[in-house]
């Protein structure tokens, strides 16, 4: 993984399109700015991550689910 | 028309129309390379329809519309996602959420936090996830009753 330090106020550029600055600094926690082209999703890891298991999740189905979801209303 | 014969997860070998396969471009959190879905109506509930992928026989959730609900559920697209589904009137959008079905029934969960949201107009879907921490990945569908029944 490739590790740079940046200040507040300072950036970095992935390829040409997208932008990733440091908004701020508290503590713990750091606000991030990002510019990058509308057909790239931006995620928070963990809530991605969480979706991804609750789909996995959702095709774990009982054995007679169709019976199961008959006339259930 | 063209139909399509699709080896299901649920109900077999089912025989559907082409022009009913949406395109997911880039498929469902955890299952990105499913590009292409089609929904099925179960029998004998129409409340509950199955999203079965084209590809994979063995890929297939059960979705429901929260909107057949008594349930406060209002969320807005972002600007990528109105873009990327080619959205340009409200009335071609449709929207499902992804059920965990258990057994019994009443132990069932719906996902609000990233539904599926279609336009039908153009064919193309996608799992949205909305930037909203507060709403439920796994809310109890015994809190749900369904409207009109109140």
């Amino acid at each position: 993984m490739l590790v740079l330090t940046r200040k507040k106020a300072e950036a970095i550029k992935i390829g040409k399109d997208i932008e990733i600055s440091i908004i701020s600094i508290e503590g713990e926690q750091v606000k991030i700015g990002i510019n990058a082209p509308k057909s790239i999703d931006i995620y928070r890891k963990e809530i991605y991550e969480e979706i991804q298991l609750q789909n996995s999740e959702a095709m774990k189905v009982p054995e007679n689910v169709i019976s199961l979801l008959q006339n259930k209303e | 028309m063209y139909m399509l014969q699709l080896l299901t997860k649920h109900l077999g070998q089912i025989e559907i129309d082409q022009n009913k396969v949406l395109q997911f471009e880039f498929g469902l959190p955890g299952f990105i390379d499913e590009n292409e879905f089609v929904i099925i109506d179960l029998p004998e509930n129409e409340v509950i329809k199955i999203l079965q992928s084209t590809k994979t026989p063995d890929i297939a959730f059960f979705i429901t519309n929260p909107h057949y609900f008594n349930m406060d559920y209002e969320f807005s697209l972002d600007d990528a996602t109105i873009e990327m589904l080619d959205i340009e009137n409200e009335n071609d959008v449709i929207i499902y959420s992804i059920m965990t079905v258990k057994d019994p029934f009443k132990d069932s969960t719906i996902n609000l936090q990233a539904p599926i949201i279609i336009n039908y107009r153009k064919r193309i879907g996608k799992q949205y996830i909305i930037n909203d921490p507060s709403l439920d990945i796994r809310y109890s569908i015994s809190s749900l009753s369904k409207k009109g029944s109140e």
